[in-house]
């Protein structure tokens, strides 16, 4: 068994969940909780644009909670030396403090959270290094920023467009540094696109 | 007069044409385009959005086990160059409820290069085993 099988294995999600719990990193900033999911005017946002926006986070609430299954299958290859552990793990809790708040938001806008999947595929076959994990990693992350600056526009809630920056902000800071960890340019261009 | 009129029209028309044709797709730069869906999708897996495998001739909404939205299903779609090109340039307006939230891909020559990738690599090995 492959350490990505391991990871996969259905039997050992138990430790997996714990390991989950134990590195949420769940510190939601006053700005996220301002920004989603504590604000009255969500709550009483109604009709069609509310439920254009609970689809744009369902989406983006699918996207945080495979990445966080992806950096779990990082965590426990067994590839990733200290201290580049240490910074999936720190990222790990980043897309898990994305999806509470994207989760709390979509409730708060009387919608329902798309709920984990039971299972994630993930080319693991290809990850035999540190850094193969590492730049499918930035994959993930550009991917992100991409995903988050594409939907900036089509929010019909301007504080959702602004607390959607906010994530892209942090899922870019990530790329950069994976990048850099694998000996690229930390910020290859002078936009994101 | 006359002739320089209908000169002038057929000017205007190939120019229109001009305006109108798809641009031709560079498949390599287009690769790097499709880095931008590497949030939601994977050529040969379903992600939180379908496979790109076996894209073209396509219904819309017809990977099996994986959940679309009502929207998706219902557009009778059949993915092409052509349908993906509009679908690409305007999701939620093309397929209005579809669940990917994205303004679109605004540039022709990107959604060409971006279509031509994708043809080249539903030829490639990564799709070869993948339906």
């Amino acid at each position: 068994m492959s350490f990505f099988a391991f990871a996969n294995d259905p039997a050992l999600s138990a430790n997996r969940r714990t390991f989950l719990k134990s590195s949420s990193g769940l510190m939601l900033t006053g700005t996220a909780i301002a920004l989603l999911s504590g604000r009255e005017a969500l709550a009483a946002a109604k009709g069609h644009d509310a439920e254009g926006d609970v689809r744009i986070l369902n989406t983006a609430l699918g996207a945080e909670q495979e990445a966080i299954a992806a950096y779990q299958v990082g965590a426990e290859s067994g590839l990733l030396q200290k201290p580049v552990l240490d910074l999936a793990v720190t990222f790990q809790g980043h897309h898990k403090a994305h999806a509470d708040v994207l989760a709390k938001t979509v409730e708060k806008l009387g919608g329902k959270p798309v709920a984990p999947k039971a299972k994630y595929t993930f080319p693991v076959e290809k990850l035999k290094t540190q850094a193969d994990v590492l730049n499918f990693a930035a994959t993930l992350e550009k991917g992100a920023v991409s995903a988050y600056l594409g939907a900036i526009p089509v929010f019909h809630d301007r504080d959702l467009a602004k607390a959607a920056g906010s994530i892209l902000g942090d899922e870019a800071m990530h790329w950069a540094i994976l990048r850099n960890a694998v000996g690229e340019a930390p910020v290859p261009a002078a936009f994101v696109s | 007069m006359r002739g320089a009129g209908a000169a002038l029209a057929v000017a205007a028309a190939l120019a229109a044409g001009a305006v109108h044709a798809a641009p031709t797709g560079d498949a390599k730069k287009g690769e790097e385009i499709y880095s931008r869906c590497l949030a939601c999708h994977a050529l040969a897996y379903d992600r939180t959005g379908p496979r790109h495998c076996g894209l073209f001739g396509r219904k819309a909404g017809s990977v099996p086990g994986f959940t679309y939205s009502d929207a998706m299903k219902r557009s009778k779609i059949t993915w092409n160059a052509k349908t993906l090109d509009r679908f690409i340039q305007d999701p939620m307006k093309t397929v209005p409820g579809t669940a990917m939230g994205y303004a679109g891909v605004k540039d022709p020559q990107e959604r060409a290069d971006l279509i031509a990738y994708l043809e080249a690599a539903n030829k490639g090995p990564e799709c070869k085993d993948v339906k």
